[in-house]
C-alpha cells in the first residue's frame, strides 16, 4: 500500500501508459485522447454548423468512455492514493520559478498561483491555453497520446515531426513567452 | 461489460498520470528547462514498451479481439500541418501544464480551474473545424 500512496516512479508511469496503448490496439481501437474534443463537439451539434464535427459520434463511444475513466482515476488518485503529493522537482526549477514569482514551486502538486486564485489574468490565461490545445492538437492530428506515445511507437515520420513541433512551441512558451506573462 | 473495460483502462491511465506526475504543471516546467530526466524518462519507457510491442505486432500480422487484422492507419504526408499544430499545441502544453489527458485526470482530482480549460480546448477544435480548408495542410 505504502509503494501506491507514494509518487510513482516515471518508468512505471511509462509502462503504464503504454500497456495501456497496447490493450486499445487489441481491442481494435487506436490510443489517442484529444479525438476527445472533436467528439465532444459531435456530440453538442457541431454537425450541423460543420461538416468536420458530422459524423456518427457514437462509434467513439468508447474514447469518451476512457476519458469518464481518466477522470475517475484522477479522483482516486488525489483522494484516496496521495497523501498530499507533492513532486520533487529540482533545485534548479525552484529557485527559477520562485524568481518568476511562484512561491508554490516544490510544495505543492499544481502552481497555486494560477489554478487557486481565478483573476481575470489566470483566466484568460487558461482560456488562451485551452484554445491552443485544442485547435493545435486537431490542426497536428493529435496530441502526446496520439503521436509521441502511439505514432512514435509505430515510427510514422509525421508524428516525429509533429513531437519536433510540441517541443518547439513548448520552449518558445517557457523560455520566451513565460518572461513575459509572469 | 465491454464498456467498463474502456472505463477501467482510462482509470488505469489517470493514475499513472497523476501518480507518476506526467499531469504536474511543474514537471512540464522542469521538462522544458531540460532540469530533470524524469518526464524524458517517462516516455522513453513508454517507447521502450510501446515500439517493440507495435513491431512485432505489425509483423506477426496479429489480429485484434474481433479477428480482424491489427492495422495501424499511417497519418497522411506532410510537414505543415504537423509543424504548425503541434508549435501551436506545444504552446499551449507548456502555458496550462497539462496535455489533452491530464486536462480530466486533474479534473477528477478536484483542480476545477482546468475545466476552463477543457471548454477553450473543445472551442479551439471546434474553431480549428470551422477553419481547417482554409488553412495550409
Amino acid at each position: 500500500m505504502e509503494l501506491l500512496m507514494g509518487p510513482w516512479p516515471w518508468y512505471i508511469g511509462g509502462a503504464i501508459v503504454a500497456l495501456v496503448m497496447i490493450a486499445l490496439i487489441f481491442l481494435g481501437r487506436s490510443f489517442g485522447f484529444s479525438s476527445n474534443f472533436r467528439n465532444i463537439c459531435s456530440v453538442l451539434g457541431a454537425g450541423k454548423s460543420c461538416s468536420f464535427f458530422a459524423f456518427d459520434w457514437r462509434k467513439q463511444k468508447w474514447n469518451l468512455l476512457f476519458l469518464i475513466g481518466a477522470i475517475i482515476g484522477g479522483f482516486i488518485s488525489a483522494n484516496y492514493l496521495s497523501d498530499n503529493q507533492v513532486p520533487e522537482i529540482s533545485q534548479e526549477t525552484v529557485t527559477q520559478l520562485n524568481a518568476l514569482g511562484f512561491e508554490s514551486a516544490g510544495k505543492a502538486y499544481s502552481p497555486t498561483e494560477i489554478f487557486n486564485h481565478l483573476t481575470n489574468k489566470n483566466i484568460i490565461l487558461l482560456a488562451v491555453g485551452g484554445l491552443l490545445v485544442g485547435f493545435g492538437t486537431r490542426y497536428a492530428g493529435g496530441c502526446t497520446s496520439g503521436h509521441a506515445i502511439s505514432g512514435l511507437s509505430d515510427l510514422q515520420l509525421p508524428s516525429l515531426i509533429a513531437v519536433i513541433g510540441f517541443f518547439i512551441g513548448g520552449l518558445l512558451m517557457v523560455h520566451v513567452f513565460f518572461p513575459l506573462i509572469f | 461489460m465491454r464498456k467498463l473495460v474502456y472505463i477501467l483502462l482510462g482509470v488505469i491511465f489517470g493514475m499513472a498520470m497523476y501518480k507518476a506526475e506526467a499531469a504536474s504543471w511543474f514537471r512540464i516546467y522542469e521538462m522544458f528547462n531540460f532540469q530533470s530526466f524524469h518526464m524524458y524518462g517517462f516516455m522513453a519507457t513508454a517507447l521502450l514498451v510501446g515500439l517493440p510491442v507495435v513491431q512485432y505486432l505489425k509483423r506477426k500480422k496479429a489480429k485484434d479481439i474481433h479477428g480482424n487484422q491489427i492495422v495501424i492507419h499511417p497519418k497522411n504526408k506532410s510537414i505543415t500541418r504537423y509543424l504548425i499544430g503541434g508549435i501551436l499545441f506545444g504552446l499551449g502544453w507548456a502555458l496550462v501544464g497539462a496535455c489533452p489527458g491530464p486536462i480530466f485526470v486533474l479534473i477528477g482530482a478536484g483542480l476545477f480551474p482546468m475545466l476552463i480549460v477543457a471548454a477553450f480546448a473543445i472551442l479551439g477544435t471546434y474553431l480549428y473545424g470551422l477553419v481547417k480548408d482554409k488553412l495550409p495542410h
